[in-house]
């Protein structure tokens, strides 16, 4: 599903490089830990976190995620949004919680064991 | 060993505790691979383990250098700083190990998993360290390999 579509279902805002909005997405990792998400996710993932730190764009980029979904409302540090517009890496909120955001998206993506 | 060819060799400084630069070398290095055609199985993993050795200087030195180089048959880096070195090499080898002060730690650093990703995303991996002087670690992928 493209990120534009899981985007508007799920109300997501968006903050940054809204050009880059078509990329497909297969799936979603949940983790606030950046070597976690160096080792397991896939590229075309959303990230779904509660880092506001500009170092979640970094991991981001070289790992071609789809984008980086912030919960509970969090609002990125002005360096993470810079650094995200800059490199092209969509930056999204919500006032979810991970858990909930993660389901929703679980189920929108139709990820079954 | 036998003399290899370079085809290429890159050289980048690392501050310590430079965390808005931090990571822009293996996006470099990985943008570089990407432009050489290198296969891209082994650009993702070539770039996790640059990622992790990066951060690690960041965090844990003051200073140091990162060397890129490319042979025919080989990507290498080694990776050297002046910092305050590993104690025990064996449990900082250890998944889940980590002295990542409690900043860090709220920044998403401190899973203890970087070296144990530099190793496992590696084909060959050696590292070595003074206590109080600094650490050097000498990384491989082989381009002429079977998928690991
Ligand atoms: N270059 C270095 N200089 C000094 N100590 C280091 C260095 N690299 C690693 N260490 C030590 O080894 C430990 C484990 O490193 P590792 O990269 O596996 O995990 P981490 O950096 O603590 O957390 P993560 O990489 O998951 O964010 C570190 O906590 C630190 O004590
Ligand atoms: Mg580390």
């Amino acid at each position: 599903m493209k990120l534009r579509e899981i985007q508007k279902k799920l109300n997501l805002n968006v903050l940054t490089a809204q050009d880059h909005m078509e990329t497909e997405v297969h799936s979603a990792y949940t983790s606030d830990l950046l070597s976690d998400v160096m080792a397991h996710a896939q590229g075309g993932t959303l990230w779904i976190t509660l880092q506001t730190h500009q170092n979640v764009i970094a991991v981001a980029k070289l790992k071609e995620l789809a984008g980086v979904i912030l919960v509970n409302n969090r609002e990125p540090e002005e360096e993470t949004r810079n650094k995200a517009e800059e490199e092209n890496v969509p930056l999204l909120t919500t006032s979810e919680n991970a858990f909930h955001i993660s389901g929703k998206l679980y189920r929108l993506l139709g990820i079954e064991k | 060993m036998k003399n290899k060819e370079n085809v290429l060799s890159q050289h980048y400084e690392i501050n310590g505790g430079d965390f808005s630069n931090a990571g822009n070398i293996s996006t470099q290095i990985k943008e570089t691979l990407k432009e050489l055609g290198i296969r891209s199985s082994l650009i993702r993993r070539a770039a996790i383990a640059a990622y992790e050795a990066e951060m690690n200087v960041v965090m844990y030195a003051h200073q140091g250098q990162f060397q890129f180089s490319l042979t025919p048959s080989t990507i290498h880096f080694t990776v050297k700083d002046l910092g305050i070195g590993i104690e025990d090499i064996e449990l900082a080898m250890q998944e889940g190990y980590s002295t990542a002060t409690e900043e860090l730690r709220e920044m998403g650093f401190g899973a203890g998993m970087g070296l144990p990703n530099i190793k496992r995303n590696s084909d060959q991996f050696q590292i070595s360290s003074t206590p109080g002087k600094g650490t050097f670690l000498d990384i491989f992928f082989y381009l002429n390999q079977r998928e690991k």
